[in-house]
This record gives C-alpha cells, sequence and structure tokens, in this order.
C-alpha cells in the first residue's frame, strides 16, 4: 500500500508541477512555441456587459445552421426530375413533384428527427440574422465601429448580406408552390436589371424561368460557396477581435488602454460554452413547438399556381414591402424597357441601405474630422446626430417590414387594401422624417439635464452648529461599493521557485 | 466538501498566499448555487437520456424536439450560472497596447515593398509589362467558361409565347375547351396544346381563359375580333413580378395578383386598375372554330410577363 502511493508520487514528482497536461503542453510547445500566446489568449479579458452577447447568438445560432444543415444534407436530393410521390403524406399520394420537394416531404417524415433538424435549420437561420442585425445595430449605436474596427464593421455588413442571401437560397430549395413564387420574384428581379437584366439571369438561372438547374444551382451555393465564405469570413471577424481586443463602456477603472472585465478561461469559457447551450436548446423547443414553413401544406411547384397571403422569411419583409408599395413608375422609349418599378425598390433601394452601412464609417470620420481611435463606446444619446441618423434608416425598414403584409392588414382590420397601401406609402416617407428630429431632441435633452444619464445619489442633510440645514449629495452609492473591486491582472498562478522546490510535493500529502 | 473559502476557490490550488478576493465566487451563497447548478445539471442530463429514448421508439417530432431542446437548455443554464456565480468574480483588467509601430518599422515596412519589390519591376519593364499581360488575358478568357456555360443567351425568347395562329387552348389535363365549357363569370388556365405539361407551357405560356358574356365581346379599340362569343384571354403572368394572376374577382371583374396585389380590369384591356403592376396584362386573341373549339389568332402583339431592358 504504502509502496504504491511512493511511486505515485514519484511518478507525480517526475511529470513536474502540472503532470499530463503539462507534460502534453509542453511537447506542443517545443513543436509550435504556443506557450506563451496561449497563456496571453486564456487571459483575454471579455467585458461582463449583456450587449456583448448579442453577436454570440448570432455565431451560435450559425453553429446550430451547420449541424442541421449536415444532417439535411444527407436526406435532401437538389434534383429538379419529376417523380410522382408515394410516400408516408398520404395527401399528397400520387402527385407529380420534383424531387427536391419529394425529399424535402419524406425527410419530414419518413427519417427520425427529419423534421425536426428541418425546423431547428429555419428557426436558426431565423434567429441567425435577427441576432446580427441586432449586434450590429449595437455596434452601430456605441460606436464600435470607429477606427481602429472599420474593417471588422465591413466584414460584418458583408456576413449579413450573405446570410441574407443564403437564407432566400435555402428558403427556396424544398421547391414547394411558395418558394418557387419566390424564386419566380429573383427571376424577374434580376430581369429588370438595365442592359444586363436578361443575360444575367439567363446565366444565373440556366436559361428562361424556371429551366432545370435552379435547384441544384441553388443547393451548392447554399451549401458549400456561400456557407464557406461565411465562415472564412466569421474566422476573419474573430482574429480580427482577437487581435484588436474587446471595446467598452466608460465606468470606473476603464480607460482608453485597458479591457476589464471576465478571462477568458475558465469564467468566459464557462459561460459562453453554457450559452452555446442554451442558443441550441431553444431552437430544438421552437423546432418541436413552433410550426414553421410546412411545405407539405402548400404542395409543389407548378409555376401556373399560386398560393394566397404568404409572406417571405422576415428578413426579406422589407423587400417585399418596398415592392409592394413603390409606385408603378416605368421607364419605356426608344424600344427600351427600364424596370423601374421593380428595379428601384429590389436593386437600388438595397443597394443604397448596405452601400450607407458600407461606407458608414469613413462618412462619420469625414464629417466629425475624428481620426483617433477609440476603444471605450459611446453612450447613443451622446452622439445625437448618428443615433437619430441610424434610427430613422431603422424606422423606414420596420415601416417597409410592415408594408410586406398590406393584403393581410387590410383583411384583419377590415379597411380597403387601397387604404392599407397609401396609408403605408405615407408612413414610409413620415416616419424617418419624424424620427429624426424626434431622437435627436431626445438625445440632446438628455444631455441638457445636469447629470443625465448617471443614476441619482441621494442627498445627506445635516445640521450645522448655527442650525442651518445643508443637504450634500452622497458621494457614492453605498450599495455599489461592495460589489466593484478595482480591477486587477488575472493571477499567474504560477508557484514562484524559491528554496523549498518540493512544495507542490508537500502539499498533496497534506491533503 | 468544506465550507473554508480557502479550498472552495482555485486559489489555493495555486499556491496564491492569502485571500484574494478577486478569486472568490460571485454568489454570496455558493453552497446553495452549486445545489441549483447541480440539479440544472441533472435535469439536463436526464432529459437528454429521454431524447435517446424518444429517438429509440420513434417518438412524434416534439418529443423529440422538447427533450433534446430542454436538456441541451438546463446544461447551458448550469455552465453559464457555475461561470457566473461560482467562477472568479473578477474584475480583471488586460492591457492594450497601440499598434502602430515606430516610423524606422514602417518606413522598413514600406520600403521592402517599394523599393525592393518596385525596383525589381522597374528594372525589367518588358518582363512585368508581359506577365501582367498574360495574367489580364487569363482574366479575361477565364470569364468565357465561368460565365457564359453558365446559360444559353436570351435571343428573343422572352419576347415570344408558344402561342401561334390556330393553337388550340387546352385545360391542365390537356383537354380541348369548347365553347360550351365556361358559363358566364367562369375561369379556367388554358396552355397551348402538348405544352400544357411542359415547363415553358406552365411558366410562360399559361393564360387565363374568361367567359365574360355570350356575345363578342371587345375589351379596347382594335380588339373587336378577339373576344368570341364572350371569351376573352389574358396572359397570366403578372406585369409586375410574373407571378401568376391567380384570383378572379367576379363581381369586379378584376383579375387580382397575389403577391403584391396588382388590380387588373379584365374588361377594357386588363389595364392595371391597383397596384405595382405597370402594364395591362396582353391578351390573346382568339377565335371559335367551325367545331366549337377556343383557339388562338396568334401569338401576344407584346412580351408578356415582367419588364425587361430588350422588350420592345
Amino acid at each position: 500500500m504504502s509502496d504504491t502511493i511512493n511511486t505515485k508520487r514519484a511518478k507525480k514528482q517526475q511529470l513536474g508541477p502540472y503532470g499530463h497536461v503539462g507534460r502534453a503542453l509542453n511537447e506542443l510547445d517545443d513543436r509550435l512555441g504556443v506557450a506563451k500566446g496561449g497563456r496571453s489568449f486564456l487571459d483575454k479579458i471579455f467585458p461582463d456587459h449583456w450587449s456583448f452577447m448579442l453577436g454570440e447568438i448570432a455565431l451560435y445560432s450559425f453553429v446550430v445552421l451547420l449541424v442541421t444543415g449536415v444532417f439535411l444534407t444527407l436526406y435532401f436530393i437538389p434534383s429538379q426530375a419529376i417523380v410522382t410521390y408515394h410516400g408516408s403524406y398520404l395527401p399528397l399520394d400520387g402527385q407529380k413533384m420534383t424531387e427536391a420537394f419529394a425529399s424535402t416531404v419524406n425527410l419530414s417524415f419518413a427519417v427520425r428527427c427529419g423534421l425536426l433538424m428541418r425546423q431547428m435549420h429555419h428557426w436558426a437561420c431565423d434567429i441567425f440574422i435577427g441576432a446580427m442585425v441586432v449586434h450590429m445595430a449595437r455596434v452601430f449605436f456605441t460606436g464600435a465601429f470607429r477606427k481602429p474596427r472599420e474593417l471588422n464593421w465591413t466584414i460584418g455588413v458583408t456576413l449579413l448580406t450573405l446570410a441574407i442571401a443564403n437564407g432566400f437560397l435555402g428558403y427556396s430549395l424544398p421547391d414547394d408552390l411558395v418558394s418557387g413564387t419566390g424564386i419566380r420574384i429573383a427571376y424577374s428581379i434580376v430581369l429588370s436589371i438595365p442592359v444586363v437584366g436578361s443575360y444575367l439571369a439567363f446565366l444565373v438561372f440556366g436559361g428562361n424561368f424556371p429551366g432545370t438547374t435552379v435547384i441544384p444551382r441553388f443547393f451548392i451555393l447554399h451549401v458549400l460557396i456561400v456557407p464557406g465564405i461565411i465562415i472564412a469570413l466569421v474566422t476573419a471577424h474573430m482574429v480580427l477581435l482577437v487581435r484588436q481586443k474587446h471595446t467598452q463602456f466608460p465606468g470606473p477603472g476603464k480607460t482608453e488602454d485597458n479591457v476589464v472585465g471576465s478571462p477568458m478561461f475558465p469564467v468566459f469559457m464557462a459561460k459562453t460554452t453554457g450559452f452555446l447551450f442554451v442558443v441550441a436548446g431553444l431552437t430544438g423547443l421552437l423546432g418541436a413547438f413552433a410550426q414553421v414553413n410546412p411545405i407539405w401544406q402548400f404542395g409543389p411547384y407548378v409555376a401556373s399556381r399560386i398560393s394566397y397571403a404568404v409572406q417571405p422569411d422576415w428578413y426579406m419583409g422589407f423587400l417585399d414591402g418596398a415592392l409592394r408599395i413603390w409606385p408603378s413608375w416605368t421607364f419605356h422609349s426608344f424600344g427600351y424597357t427600364i424596370p423601374l418599378e421593380v428595379f428601384i425598390p429590389a436593386v437600388v433601394f438595397p443597394g443604397l441601405v448596405f452601400g450607407l452601412a458600407y461606407v458608414w464609417p469613413a462618412l462619420e470620420r469625414k464629417v466629425t474630422k475624428d481620426t483617433a481611435s477609440h476603444n471605450l463606446l459611446d453612450r447613443p444619446s451622446s452622439r445625437p446626430r448618428r443615433t437619430a441618423a441610424g434610427a430613422a434608416v431603422f424606422s423606414l425598414l420596420i415601416m417597409l417590414f410592415i408594408a410586406s403584409s398590406t393584403d393581410v392588414l387590410a383583411n384583419f382590420f377590415r379597411v380597403p387594401l387601397n387604404e392599407v397601401l397609401w396609408a403605408m406609402r405615407i408612413l414610409c416617407i413620415i416616419t424617418p422624417l419624424i424620427t429624426y428630429p424626434v431622437t435627436l431632441k431626445i438625445c440632446r435633452e438628455l444631455h441638457a439635464v445636469k447629470g443625465g444619464g448617471q443614476r441619482k445619489t441621494p442627498n445627506v442633510v445635516s445640521r450645522t452648529a448655527q442650525g442651518e440645514y445643508v443637504a450634500t449629495p452622497a458621494p457614492e452609492y453605498v450599495d455599489d461599493v461592495p460589489d466593484e473591486l478595482e480591477a486587477t491582472e488575472v493571477p499567474k498562478f504560477i508557484t514562484t521557485p524559491t528554496d523549498e522546490p518540493v512544495e507542490s510535493g508537500v502539499r498533496v500529502v497534506d491533503r | 466538501m468544506s465550507d473554508s473559502k480557502e479550498t472552495r476557490t482555485p486559489v489555493s490550488v495555486a499556491g496564491l498566499e492569502h485571500d484574494y478576493e478577486h478569486m472568490e465566487p460571485a454568489a454570496r451563497n455558493p453552497q446553495l448555487v452549486e445545489r441549483v447548478i447541480a440539479v440544472s445539471l441533472l435535469v439536463g442530463m436526464v432529459l437528454l437520456a429521454c431524447f435517446g429514448w424518444a429517438y429509440w421508439i420513434n417518438a412524434q417530432p416534439w418529443k423529440l424536439g422538447a427533450t433534446m431542446g430542454g436538456g441541451l437548455f438546463f446544461i447551458g443554464v448550469g455552465l453559464i450560472a457555475w461561470g457566473k456565480y461560482l467562477m472568479p468574480k473578477g474584475p480583471f483588467v488586460e492591457e492594450r497596447h497601440p499598434f502602430a509601430n515606430s516610423d524606422e518599422d514602417r518606413d522598413a515596412f514600406a520600403a521592402a515593398i517599394v523599393e525592393r519589390g518596385g525596383g525589381v519591376v522597374k528594372r525589367r519593364k518588358l518582363l512585368g509589362g508581359l506577365l501582367g499581360g498574360g495574367l489580364g488575358v487569363f482574366g479575361v478568357v477565364a470569364i468565357f467558361p465561368l460565365l457564359r456555360s453558365l446559360g444559353p443567351l436570351p435571343k428573343e425568347t422572352l419576347q415570344h409565347t408558344d402561342w401561334k395562329a390556330g393553337t388550340f387552348a387546352v385545360d391542365s389535363t390537356g383537354r380541348r375547351v369548347q365553347v360550351g365549357d365556361l358559363g358566364i363569370g367562369s375561369i379556367v388556365t388554358v396552355y397551348p396544346e402538348g405544352l400544357q405539361d411542359t415547363d415553358r407551357g406552365q411558366a410562360v405560356d399559361q393564360t387565363v381563359l374568361i367567359r365574360i358574356s355570350n356575345e363578342d365581346f371587345t375589351t379596347q379599340k382594335g380588339r373587336e375580333t378577339w373576344g368570341p362569343k364572350g371569351y376573352v384571354a389574358y396572359s397570366k403572368l403578372c406585369t409586375h413580378l410574373g407571378c401568376p394572376v391567380g384570383l378572379y374577382e367576379q363581381q369586379l371583374q378584376l383579375l387580382v395578383c397575389p403577391c403584391h396585389q396588382s388590380m387588373f380590369n379584365v374588361t377594357n384591356g386588363a389595364i392595371p386598375q391597383f397596384g405595382p403592376a405597370p402594364r395591362p396584362l396582353p391578351q390573346l386573341p382568339l377565335y371559335i372554330d367551325s367545331s366549337g373549339y377556343i383557339r388562338a389568332q396568334g401569338d401576344y402583339k407584346v412580351a408578356v410577363g415582367p419588364g425587361f431592358w430588350e422588350r420592345k
């Protein structure tokens, strides 16, 4: 018995203070020299503010997308060959449909977990893009895009564009009646581009609509090319984030030259891994309880059939709304046509919105003549014009989103469609025009108030010897004091080499 | 498990001497929090085991999702709580170092590119030009297989449909439509005979046939012979974005596109009454042959469907 202990201890001492893990790390360091960089990576500080979690939602819903997406590719057949359905969903029995639609119905009903994976995939996509938009709004309104982070902002805007495009591609793949109509609309939008539109449409879709190559092409774009670019850009986004370190809100002990928060390992890693599980879990619960895109109810796509009162996924809503409310002005002259009624709302307008997002950092630098690097975030109210401009653009996009359901609104409120349409046209113009000055005013008022934006401390009233009452503001919140320690460097956890080199061994015996 | 703070935190494990408040857990009552986290992780584990069982017996999708989603959720909550309440509360700080290097380093970097690299090219202008030319030629010719192979050129395909003089109008089953088939106010989607099951027939040639009255019907000046016995036919492709104009409002004689609510009045040549559609639906000239079949006098006079640059 005592022999075993002695042998174990001897072996332990031989391994050094950090045991097998330490040995393995040493072997790795011999070959790659990772010890120093690895340590500082583990010590990387993450700010504790909740708003830094929004990007994590996007990242983790993307992980869910990848995992569920791989599952779906095992059963989905990207083919427009016509088959007669004889599967387990009896209402469609005997109908002719493309293999893409048939295999989607099959993977929903005949594959274990198939329907769950499909619904999780769809929900994860809706959450992914939603989280990206909210994350982008956080970065915008707090000025986190300023120098030195303009490049990462650009990558972020590109990621949003790609995610929306890939969402549309994936939505098209089942080849159901609703998604087929979506492809038809996308085809017409490409067709509307002056001069090159018809050529572009024929090349992208392999001929006149619908052709037989749309689904295979969309498939390879959706599962390989676009996700590949997204993964590369997400990686770049993260690498830049680590290299440039996080921004942080101003606060006690926080300066332009430091980051205050929790270290990467183990605190942040525990929280963020837990968050991955929570996002995946909530997506699973949504997939279980909230039906989404029941394609078997829509039926297979037939070019001469159409469904009523269907909306695209939410992130396409603003485009659909713009197409609905834009007037029917067209250009036709000299034997040529420019379909302005499509080209402006569906090509020029989104181009302007995303173009504005791309150039905003440069634009703001030019207007404010601020070329310094910034690591401390702005309160939105302390940058009234930026906040007001962002709010105006968002209000316009929200109005357009609402406009994408004019027919549903008209039905629901029992008002004529014509009135809903005109109301939305007017709202789309006046809402941004009102939002801008109102936001500007609110921001300026917040700053005009003395101590605005700060919590107010109580007054301490005291009586002087002369009997005079004096009110003096208390220096700080009594409750706050115990929580806020002064930030300190992450301790090194290294047993300093002293005269007693066997200290760790001794401690083992003590316990 | 001891109550002493020292053994609860990594401080003592690491051999740091005394109390180090930053390394203490944030929770005021770590024991209680630990129990709550343990319950959460346990519930998660049990739910995930239930997921395995539900999968094994091929349970309904909602049971699969509830067990898997719930299991992951509870494990996640436990892990977050562990990180937030039981791990070192901090706050910790990290210094940030400016990115910009010294002027000397910057100059050295720029010099390497401009002087060393640029110098090499300047000295061999011919080689540089030829290399650039070769890559340029490749850039241009690479476009051909990458782009041009993707599809045919549009040519005239968008300008015409397959309706020709004398083409029989058939319904989706391929049955020829006869003059007695439709009552007043009835509507049917027709295709050129033989193309009713093809992509092009359904996507391009699709036409709505409406019977407006018993008499010959003129929708516009110059179309006096197009609507025999009250039968009028319009392209079913909306002129806005090409959705099928699938709704027929019989009382108001309107064809409605469900996509963006363009409305076309069928009695006056399908001029848009409402919505974003810029042009009327093209009308197909019809005649009724001696056997009573509905046939086309010829193709549409204008291109059907949404607008495009070459549209005349």
